[in-house]
């Protein structure tokens, strides 16, 4: 193609004499999404579809916490029936469900997929077409489970779905096959993520930065990502085996048939817990990158927060059966999972006192997302200290399903992972929308979140010991908890303002924010090199990094000499990131939609009837075809350069 | 960049494909090993702990699943491996005759694969649903298939591929590739075998 136009030299690479404006139209040309609604569905532009999947998860979190204000409301008197007990089962079902599958890691995995290439300096993810795929199945499963619970097939045996009662003994209709299959939905989006992500990482660094200079957000994601390709299995095989149980009378389950119900706890937990860390270590990126933003100095203890980071995505995998403690076990086991529970805490405190010194050693500015990261420390500290005393078995026993452990886990949560999350997105609203957002409504929010959720979550560690249960819809008058329930409620709802502020003042910032800088807080990662937004092709020239606060250094090396007429980016090897290979980046194209929708009408049938696997798999084969096959003679170089 | 760029490296002269663990492919394969490989240890530690909850395995009065199928079906996908070498050194090399040819070939084992992988489920002497002993059986074996079911058509796939004009280096590096994940799906099913096959003669 471009040896036929027989252009001049300087236009086919970029280089010295192929730089500024030319470049910038000519790229631009090559890397933007096609016009209208056609482009928008074709993209596969790492920031388009980041920017989706963060919008898709805030709406799920706004979803999730209006069920959450429901219960709230429930809880708020004794004796109330406001909601039925039925009801209030789908209720924390689907609340559970969203936040966990829908919000929690779809966000985290929004930011990393708009982040970690600008992160790394380079133009697109590794199969950014997975990516759009992903995105697809995440919308798909996210709809069916709440088409569903408008339709009153809304899941209602808990967000981790224990068998026997989530069996075909227990559970009649398709409420609980809805869930399963939304499982298999969000797992498959993860974990194409997971892979494009990994595959990024590893390949798509900008020359000269080694592992060891990888920004802490990308190391968390490196690990994340592997966390998912070993736990998300797990889950998908196991809500598999549940199906088919329910649908064509396997028996895995079933204790009358040689069956086990354990075994699905085990299988779900070997997920469930590694979920956690995959929801809290993206989490603790972000802080790291936020303090030394905002104290102008490098994160204290870099390579031991890189450490704490892996080893808690290891020991994540030790440590399942402590969700199980009262199903009994052997001694040893009480032990063991005791033990590793425990350990995990100290890679927390050894990046929690990193954090501290950070800021104590530099120059702290007190801004929205350093207000978040101080909020983060404080309550993920309370949660971790409750978190080590769930972890001694006899505690355990006595507080297991009461509102103690619902407090944990929103603080470890909420604290843990939200926190950061709502300070990051503020640190990167300008690259997102090339806007600030306003301090003054993020401070009010701030205080507001920090102390209403305070007011919310505390309160239930004391009705917890008190021995009120979990998943019950209502308790009776006279047990000294309605005071308790009260101020929760009244927390709950404040809380619920304060997020809503936070959205607000993402809508009007978006409009009328102040126009920001490419660096407004001269932050030393990558990604502040590129505008705010980042244009459709992020870097005109490759940037070549020398340590691991590239923008605080004077020199700007960059690599040159990628073509221009076509989506090229560069591959580096894997753990010195030496340039290696220049490869085409992949076009935009439906056939992701395409093949997400045939999987979806598979997924969905499958509810119904077996068939659905041999009658769906073609098409769904066909897409994948259609998808990988090339689409015009066009490869390698031109003739004439 | 906010201050000059200073043009240090050129990318011009790096190639535009490379095989093994120099290409993006490569990476995306090994992810797919690593996921799957998830699913059957998963699909594996539920077998035995299964087993490990029962006094007797198979339960009585089943008996062990007949072996000549899976035994055929074992044998020849090991033999396959010879045709698969010879396609991924021909890939690397880019030398197209022989892609194409083992290719086919390779087409070909993966059709009579399917055809005695049809006879393995038949001579399991256990039915899906008549117990949990049966029901995970049937799991390891329907996981197997869907891989080889998989594999097979990525393979006809190439094959049709290779015989068109869309011919290059990066479709080498993707031969290279399948023959890489074909690897995957017979080294997998060797455990397997042995636990559907074997371990049920072994512990009854």
């Amino acid at each position: 193609m471009t040896a036929k136009k027989k252009k001049p030299r300087e236009y086919l690479r970029d280089g010295p004499d192929f730089t500024g404006a030319p470049l910038h139209e000519k790229l631009s040309e090559t890397w933007r999404d096609g016009p209208g609604l056609i482009g928008w569905i074709k993209s596969v532009d790492h920031k388009s579809i980041g920017k989706r999947y963060l919008v898709t998860a805030m709406v799920f979190l706004a979803l999730g916490g209006v069920l959450a204000a429901l219960m709230r409301l429930q809880l708020s008197g004794a004796e109330q029936e406001i909601i039925g007990p039925d009801r209030y089962n789908q209720i924390f079902t689907m609340h559970g469900t969203t936040m966990m599958f829908l919000f929690a890691v779809p966000v985290m995995d929004a930011m990393a997929i708009y982040l970690v290439p600008l992160m790394l300096g380079t133009r697109n993810t590794a199969f950014p077409r997975l990516n759009a795929f992903s995105y697809w199945m995440y919308l798909a499963g996210g709809s069916l489970l709440w088409v569903a619970f408008v339709l009153n097939i809304g899941p209602d045996a808990g967000w981790f779905s224990y068998t026997p009662l989530s069996g075909p003994e227990y559970s009649l209709g398709k409420r609980i096959d809805v869930w399963a299959q939304m499982v298999t939905f969000t797992e498959v989006a993860a974990l194409a993520v997971a892979v494009s992500l990994t595959a990024t990482i590893l390949k798509k660094r900008a020359p000269g930065m080694t592992l060891a200079r990888m920004p802490i957000f990308v190391w968390s994601i490196l690990v994340v990502s592997l966390m998912v390709i070993f736990s998300m299995p797990s889950v998908a095989t196991a809500s598999g085996m549940l199906l088919s149980d329910r649908l064509v009378g396997t028996q895995f389950y079933n204790s009358y048939e040689y069956g086990d119900s354990l075994l699905w706890q085990h299988l779900f937990w070997f997920f469930g817990h590694p979920e956690v860390y995959i929801i809290f270590l993206p989490a603790a990126g972000f802080v790291s990158e936020i303090v030394q933003a905002y104290t102008g100095r490098r994160t204290f203890g870099y390579t031991a927060i890189v450490l704490a980071l892996c080893a808690t995505g290891l020991l994540a995998f030790g440590l399942w059966v402590h969700h199980m403690f009262t199903t009994g076990l052997p001694r040893l086991g009480y032990a063991f999972y005791t033990a590793a529970s425990m350990a995990v805490a100290i890679p927390a405190g050894i990046q929690i006192f990193c954090w501290i010194a950070t800021i104590w050693t530099g120059r702290p500015r007190f801004m929205v997302p350093l207000l978040w990261v101080i909020g983060f420390i404080v309550t993920f500290v309370i949660g971790g200290l409750s978190g080590v005393m769930l972890a001694s078995v006899p505690l355990d026993l006595q507080v297991h399903d009461t509102y103690f452990v619902v407090a944990h886990f929103h603080y470890v949560l909420i604290g843990g992972a939200v926190f950061p999350l709502l300070g990051a997105i503020t640190y990167w609203f300008p690259k997102f929308a090339g806007r600030l957002m306003s301090e003054r409504l993020g401070r009010i929010g701030f205080w507001l979140s920090f102390l209403s959720f305070h007011a919310t979550f505390f309160p239930m560690h004391i009705v917890g010991l008190q021995g009120m249960p979990r998943r019950v819809y209502t308790y009776p008058a006279g047990m000294g908890w309605e005071t308790f329930n009260l101020i929760s409620s009244i927390g709950a709802v404040v809380f619920a303002a304060s997020v809503a502020l936070f959205a607000v003042n993402m809508l009007l910032s978006l409009r009328k924010g102040e126009r920001a800088a490419d660096n407004p807080w001269g932050a030393p990662g990558l990604e502040w090199a590129t505008a705010s937004p980042p244009a459709p092709y992020n870097f005109a020239h490759i940037p070549i990094v020398a340590d691991n606060s590239p923008l605080w250094n004077e020199e700007r090396p960059v690599a040159y000499g990628l073509r221009v007429e076509d989506r090229e980016m560069i591959v580096t090897t894997a753990v010195e990131a030496w340039p290696d290979v220049r490869e085409p980046s992949p076009e935009p194209t439906a056939w992701p939609l395409i093949a997400a929708l045939a999987t979806t009408v598979l997924f969905v049938a499958s509810i119904f009837t077996p068939w659905a696997l041999v009658i769906g798999a073609p098409p769904v084969a066909a897409a994948l075809v259609a998808w990988f096959w090339p689409k015009r003679h066009h490869e390698g170089e031109p003739v004439i350069e | 960049m906010t201050s000059e760029p200073q043009f240090t490296t050129d990318l011009e002269p790096l190639p535009t494909h490379a095989f093994g663990h120099r290409s993006l492919t490569w990476w995306g394969i090994v992810a797919f090993f690593l996921i799957e490989g998830t699913a059957f240890a998963v699909a594996i530690a539920a077998y035995f702990y299964l087993m490990n909850q029962d006094q007797a395995w198979p339960p009585p009065p089943f008996l062990p699943p007949d072996l000549l199928a899976g035994t055929l079906f074992t044998v020849l996908m090991l033999l396959s491996e010879v045709p698969n070498t010879i396609a991924k050194k021909a890939a690397e090399h880019e030398d197209l005759k022989p892609v194409r040819r083992m290719l086919i070939a390779a087409s070909l084992i993966g059709l009579a694969l399917m055809i005695l992988r049809a006879f393995e489920f038949a001579s399991l002497n256990v039915l899906w649903y008549q117990n949990a002993y049966g029901s995970v059986v049937w799991l390891l074996l329907v996981l197997h298939t869907a891989h080889i079911a998989t594999d097979w058509v990525d393979t006809l796939v190439l094959t049709a591929l290779m015989h068109t004009k869309h011919v290059s280096g990066r479709k080498f590096v993707d031969c290279a590739e399948n023959a890489v994940y074909w690897r995957f799906v017979w080294l997998t099913w060797l455990p397997i075998y042995a636990l559907i096959y074997w371990l049920p003669r072994l512990a009854g």
